[in-house]
């Protein structure tokens, strides 16, 4: 077996004196589907905001590649990581967000490329190029020179996916990215997800309330409950078989 | 009345005032927006000392009067400081800039900070530093929304300009004040002639601030 | 050079202070003309014949978009010059009209959009239940469209009171004029003119957090939503 990616070592977030997760321990392989399930506000969001750094754990380790990703060596002391520190380790992670969060001041190719030029250095005919052909791959070649508020919800996301990608990340977080949307707009962004998906060599954590694509998708579901993990197994294994109640009373919910 | 004769006696005069004006407008233009811009973003810096002096200047600016920091600036800072600002002009242009900067800076404090949230944790996990994050994402958006804002500031400085008259610079003002005092009669005419020019000055700016609206309005998040 | 000196100051102050009635009575006294006067603006704006409504229009910008000094000059040295309506004024009647109705441009504005912000709805219930146009306005529309607009008004007072030292120029004796002749007269101009700016952020400042206030439990009361362009105070000429 490969190295994990990315591991979580008993982390626990609170929000003020709400405690919302309490120890989660976790692992991702590379190139792993991971699916995270629950009611709202247990706290899947949170998990894949603290990898992204947008959110601090209140203890615990986060480790990404094997480098910690909240924590770093200073004069021999472990110190809390400085902007520095996270910018090294989270160029290995992409995220697309629930509201998609275009830039609205730029077109669509614009949204795509700006990151590679500035980030990652590339000069703009490559990264135009490698734009390009990420928005074709999603389906939207034609509306490169479009801004965000001429296109639908699920175009938007599916741009939003695509400057995520063309940033080449190892681990591709996936925030709810279906329930901003119409239901009729749902099926389009599922399906660039499963082509990534089925590309292979890019870790995901979905944070989901699609049941079926998840066990579709995923090799590993969490049912995430009061801050912990409280079911995890192969996709089949936690979504039909489980024994656990409030997973069970829980799917019902979505299955009904 | 005003007769034809009357305006053609008085036109010339008022015009050896324009270049004083728009002279003034323009330095305290450049100025106020500087300052603006300085002040709106040391009142976000994460340095609280930075930040306090800044409130300072912000509130003390906002709290007077600019006929009075205009005043003050004239009389009092050769004295204090034993700064001399060499000419009226400056005196001026810093009490114009600065009191407006105050104000402006308040719109780029807030601009900046209305930009949604979202935008950030976006550029994030494209994994920009913090310059590129505010050079990039916020701050493109945030000059969109002080657009508006700042078209009326334009207005706002040009009247202002004709403050300067009263410490000695030869302005349209000025020039009509003379008229005046040499004429009283011809009063009417005179300072409907200098409200004329004032508005003339003013119209390019009125369809400024229209043309800064509307580009406001493109391009700004429609989530 | 002489550098501060807090004899002065403390000569000067009950001098300078002695004009702060004026300054506070002309503040109010053009405040309350701009008030009335706004809504003459908001009705000529109103009157549904093209030419007017665009004349309305430019005029106020005219007045909106040129000096309040030049305004003042021209009411207190120029109307009484001009055939037939003119006649002259004293300095405070004159910096009343005179910046009053430069405000007044400002302050009709301010209840146009809070006419504006009144749901469609309101009209068409008050027609559906057989209001007077009168009754409309005044029993409907008005009551509605103003307390929203409440933050903004109080806004303009505190400009207004920072405008009002303008008219030292004509010879009103506020706060600032006080300053000027104690400087004129002793040639110290930095300690009087230090204490008006004293005065005026002693009341002008509190003020405005009363109105920061105000606004919040405004825009709680009435949802937001007749609030425009709140936040930021102009600071007018």
């Amino acid at each position: 077996m490969s190295e994990p990616i990315v591991t979580f070592q008993d982390v626990h977030k609170s929000f003020g004196d709400v405690k919302v997760l309490k120890g989660i321990d976790l692992e991702v392989k590379p190139a792993e589907k991971i699916a995270i399930i629950g009611p709202s506000g247990s706290g899947k969001t949170t998990i894949i905001r603290m990898l992204m750094t947008l959110e601090e754990p209140t203890a615990g380790d986060i480790i990404v590649d094997g480098n910690n990703l909240w924590k770093m060596e200073k004069n021999g002391k472990t110190v809390d990581a400085n902007d520095k520190h996270l910018r090294a380790i989270r160029g290995d992670i992409g995220m697309v967000f629930q509201h998609f969060n275009l830039f609205p001041h730029m077109t669509i190719l614009e949204n795509c490329m700006t990151a590679i030029i500035h980030v990652k250095g590339e000069n703009k005919e490559k990264a135009k190029k490698h734009s390009i052909e990420m928005l074709e791959k999603v389906g939207l070649g034609d509306k490169l020179d479009n801004y965000p508020s001429q296109l639908s919800g699920g175009q938007k996301q599916r741009v939003a996916m695509a400057r995520a990608l063309v940033m080449r990340p190892k681990v591709m977080l996936f925030d709810e990215v279906t329930s901003a949307l119409d239901p009729e707009l749902v099926g389009e962004v599922l399906e660039v997800i499963r082509g990534i998906a089925k590309d292979g060599e890019m870790a995901m954590i979905l944070v989901t309330h699609e049941m079926d694509f998840a066990l579709d998708v995923a090799d590993k579901v969490l049912f995430l409950d009061e801050g912990v993990i409280a079911e995890q197994g192969s996709a089949s294994q936690v979504i039909e078989h489980s024994k656990n109640e409030r997973l069970q009373s829980f799917l019902k919910r979505f299955r009904s | 009345m005003i007769t034809i004769s009357a305006i053609s006696e008085i036109f010339p005069v008022l015009m050896q005032g324009i270049k004083i004006t728009v002279t003034v407008l323009l330095a305290s233009i450049v100025c106020g927006y500087l300052f603006a811009f300085i002040a709106g973003f040391c009142r976000l810096s994460n340095n609280v000392i930075l930040r306090k002096f800044t409130g300072l200047y912000v509130e003390v600016f906002r709290g007077t009067s600019l006929i009075v920091q205009l005043f003050w600036l004239y009389y009092a800072l050769p004295i204090l400081f034993g700064i001399d600002l060499g000419s009226d002009f400056w005196a001026g242009v810093l009490a114009i800039s600065l009191n407006y900067g105050a104000y402006m800076s308040e719109i780029v404090r807030g601009s900046i900070l209305s930009v949604s949230k979202g935008q950030t944790e976006a550029a994030t996990a494209l994994n920009m530093s913090s310059f590129q994050r505010m050079r990039l994402v916020i701050f493109p958006q945030a000059v969109r929304m002080m657009l508006p804002e700042f078209g009326n500031y334009l207005i706002q400085m040009l009247k202002a300009t004709s403050l300067v008259s009263l410490i000695g610079m030869t302005d349209i003002l000025y020039y009509g004040d003379i008229l005046r005092s040499s004429n009283l009669s011809q009063a009417p005419t005179v300072y409907l002639l200098v409200l004329v020019f004032y508005f003339i000055l003013a119209l390019p700016l009125i369809f400024l601030t229209r043309k800064m609206e509307s580009i406001s309005k493109k391009g700004v998040a429609s989530e | 050079m002489n550098n501060w000196n807090w004899d002065t100051f403390f000569e000067a102050f009950p001098l300078v202070l002695e004009g702060i009635w004026i300054t506070i009575g002309l503040t109010v006294a053009c405040y309350l003309f701009a008030l009335l006067f706004g809504f003459v603006w908001t009705f000529l704006r109103r009157i549904p014949i093209k030419p007017i409504n665009w004349l309305v229009t430019w005029v106020m910008e005219f007045i909106r978009s040129t000096p309040p000094l030049v305004q003042l000059f021209f009411i207190f040295y120029a109307w009484p010059m001009v055939p037939v309506v003119g006649f002259a004024m004293d300095p405070f009647t004159s910096a009343v009209l005179g910046l009053g109705l430069h405000f007044s441009t400002y302050i009709g504005e301010v209840y146009r959009s809070g006419i504006d912000a009144v749901d469609k709805g309101q009209w068409e219930a008050s027609t559906a239940l057989n209001f007077s146009t009168r009754q409309k306005w005044t029993k409907i529309i008005i009551p509605q469209a103003i307390p929203p607009t409440i933050p903004m008004l109080g806004n303009y007072l505190i400009i207004m009171f920072k405008e009002v030292p303008l008219a030292s120029t004509i010879g009103v004796v506020g706060i600032l004029q006080m300053a000027n002749n104690y400087g004129a007269q002793n040639w110290a101009y930095l300690e009087p003119l230090t204490i008006v700016a004293i005065l005026f952020l002693i009341l002008s400042y509190p003020s405005a957090i009363l109105i920061k206030k105000l606004e919040v439990k405004m825009n709680t009361r009435f949802d937001k939503k007749a609030v425009v362009n709140s936040s930021s105070s102009k600071g007018a000429v």
